[in-house]
């Protein structure tokens, strides 16, 4: 995919919808995003008018933007103070099931994200939704526009909560029968919350609380890419060579 | 006569059936022998690959990617490691590209032996998985000259590949099993190179192909359980988010490697073979050719290779370890050794969605990174994920017997569509 394809996919998308949907470009990848309530007639014109042709819908999956962007590790002023020992934060896998964070509630907390290829015409697409109520994430079904896109909402549905309005048979498709929480949200531990295994005095499978301790090994930094830069800088000294 | 209600049999089929591939379990409703809805229930070997994803560095995960689909380990790692290069804005050396291509292709050529002797298997051919199986022992050597291990390598990293290719491809030693005239005839190719064993394998492999086409293609009971069976039509595999043969065998000639070239596939000379008529046995000509198709791309890499020397990995230390030399004397590369194996790097954020042209069709990695050490989301688009989905709308109608065809056209390994 060339540079002016890209760009002028975009362009075509800003000139057709309009308002409709927020279009950028990064990476040579182009995204747009849609507000739920347009969602249905975006993805039929994206199926089937002229210039799009989007006859595929490749994937489709959750996405859980709680807790974006936040570290475990204070990194900005460690140059004069030097590193704390100790690690502060809720992430992923420092806490157990009774620990786990209290619901809070944020804006754009959830989105559904649909990557669309056009084989005709050889150009993806990646269209977002937001939910609007992160309490009862709810968006449209996009199964009859394209039905390949069945299995990919009950995941979506399972592992994240968001539910599919439409669908015509949301139920649970990865996790265990009788599975109780949505275990890709980000506040759901990484350990989980139940084990099971075979008792042999009771002669069946039973289910008890996990046993092991929530443990993470290499806390999450951001350091606002300034290993990137620095390397680059390096690389064009050659420094190294001297 | 009284009146006699006859009501459809629902079937539980798997999920230790031998021929649900490792643990599918379809509920099939039948009427006699026939399916009238098939229900397939999958997500009995999920292990939540994407959410452990997150909560490691970025390097770490790359072995999870090869258990996935466990058949066709490197291309998932391509796929991975494509999508974090992209973030990151970093680009492989060359020759790293060409080992990449290679391997890509000798995977693809693992994964289509997998299946064209198990699916043999399924419809009731045995001898095509032994002789397949000889053969996908001679690539896995290659994957464990390469990475130390047969199977779940590990071996392509951001910025190129863990390590060059061997000068020497190890030999069979002489035991209990392998002696006389049976370990001469193992080691002869093994006596140079890696690139000198491959050239030995490539230029023997097309033979091999006609052996096991000689099996199969013209053979009546193949023939029977295949031809008309499963058909897909072009309108129905795009409806269904079909990708690879799935895709190709209905006739779009459709492939990332020609289409959205990645890797050095711009430079490869090779050709897509489509198919006509959808069926099984249409994507079964389709996989036998791809395999001919990989032999020569993987004979095009080898003589560039062996042409080329040069770096294989980015001279990048934020991203790619130093060299062990250089750490016992360089403080600085001590440093980078340290930072990058007790905190990893960090990758810029922003979002992409990186495909490959697997064996089973379009493996992608979306990946959704804030500027930490770890992803913040990975999300694996699996194909066999798809292409089960649209089991009942293609199995429907079928006798219970070409279920069992279907299931094993698809090629399904249960690692990527459970993740």
């Amino acid at each position: 995919m060339s540079e002016t394809q890209t760009n002028s996919l975009a362009e075509r998308l800003s000139a057709r919808f309009g308002d409709l949907l927020k279009v950028s470009v990064a990476h040579g990848q182009t995204t747009a995003e849609v507000a739920a309530a347009n969602l249905l007639a975006v993805a039929t014109a994206l199926r089937d008018e002229p210039g799009l042709r989007f006859t595929e819908a490749v994937d489709l999956c959750g996405v859980d933007y709680l807790g974006y962007g936040q570290t475990e590790w204070d990194t900005t002023d460690v140059s004069s103070t030097g590193f704390s020992r100790g690690v502060e934060g809720e992430a992923l896998g420092r806490f157990n099931w009774a620990d786990r964070p209290r619901e809070v509630s944020i804006p754009r907390r959830f989105a559904s994200v649909v990557h669309l290829l056009s084989i005709e015409l050889n150009q993806r697409l990646r269209l977002r939704v937001f939910c609007e109520d992160d309490s009862l994430p709810v968006v449209p079904s996009l199964v009859h526009t394209w039905p390949g896109l069945n299995w990919f909402e009950r995941e979506a549905f399972d592992l994240f909560g968001i539910i599919y309005d439409g669908h015509p048979d949301l139920r649970r498709i990865l996790t265990d029968y009788g599975f109780v929480g949505h275990p890709f949200r980000k506040d759901f531990p990484l350990i989980g919350n139940v084990e099971v295994r075979y008792d042999t005095e009771q002669k069946r499978v039973v289910y008890e609380p996990v046993s092991i301790e929530p443990r993470v090994l290499v806390p999450r930094v951001i350091r606002d890419d300034a290993d990137l830069i620095q390397a680059k800088a390096e690389a064009a000294d050659h420094w190294r060579e001297n | 006569m009284s009146a006699q209600e006859i009501r459809n049999y629902t079937m539980n089929f798997g999920p230790q059936h031998p021929a649900a591939h490792g643990v599918l379990r379809l509920v099939l409703e039948m009427d006699g022998e026939t399916v009238v809805r098939a229900d397939p229930h999958v997500g009995l070997l999920h292990r939540g690959t994407e959410k452990l994803a997150e909560s490691k560095p970025f390097n770490q995960s790359i072995g999870y990617m090869d258990r996935l689909d466990y058949v066709s380990m490197m291309c998932n790692e391509h796929a991975y490691v494509r999508a974090i290069e992209t973030l990151m804005g970093i680009q492989a050396p060359e020759r790293a590209q060409y080992i990449r291509t290679m391997f890509d292709e000798i995977t693809r050529i693992l994964n289509h032996l997998m299946w064209v002797g198990s699916n043999a298997l399924d419809l009731g051919a045995m001898a095509v998985f032994l002789y397949a199986f000889r053969e996908r022992e001679e690539l896995m050597d290659c994957y464990e000259a390469v990475s130390g291990a047969r199977m779940h390598a590990t071996y392509y990293r951001p910025g190129g590949v863990y390590r060059d290719l061997p000068g020497k491809m190890p030999q069979y030693r002489e035991s209990p099993w392998h002696k006389g005239n049976d370990l001469k005839r193992l080691n002869t190719w093994r006596e140079g190179s890696m690139l000198d064993y491959l050239d030995a394998f490539t230029a023997d492999f097309f033979k091999k192909v006609d052996e096991y086409e000689e099996l199969l293609t013209n053979n009546r009971i193949w023939k029977q359980r295949t031809v008309g069976i499963g058909v897909v039509s072009p309108e129905l595999a795009q409806q269904w988010g079909m990708t690879g043969v799935m895709l190709r065998g209905s006739g779009i000639a459709w492939d990332l490697r020609k289409k959205q070239p990645y890797a050095k596939y711009a430079e490869m000379d090779f050709d897509i073979p489509v198919g006509v008529g959808g069926d099984c046995y249409d994507r079964y000509l389709c996989r036998i050719e791809e395999m001919r198709q990989s032999n020569r791309i993987i004979q095009q890499c080898v003589k560039w290779l062996r042409a080329n020397p040069g770096p294989v990995m980015v001279e990048n230390f934020k991203v790619a370890p130093p060299k062990r030399e250089a750490m016992k004397e360089d403080m600085e590369a001590l440093i980078h050794h340290f930072k990058l194996f007790t905190e990893g790097y960090g990758v810029p954020a922003g979002e992409t969605y990186a495909a490959v042209e697997a064996p089973k069709g379009e493996f992608g990695c979306y990946l959704v990174s804030d500027g930490a050490n770890k992803p913040f989301r990975v999300h694996l688009r699996a194909p066999g994920f798809a292409h089960l989905s649209s089991m009942d709308a293609i199995v429907r109608g079928h006798m219970l017997a070409d279920a069992v065809a279907v299931i094993g056209t698809y090629d399904l390994v249960f690692g990527e569509v459970d993740r």
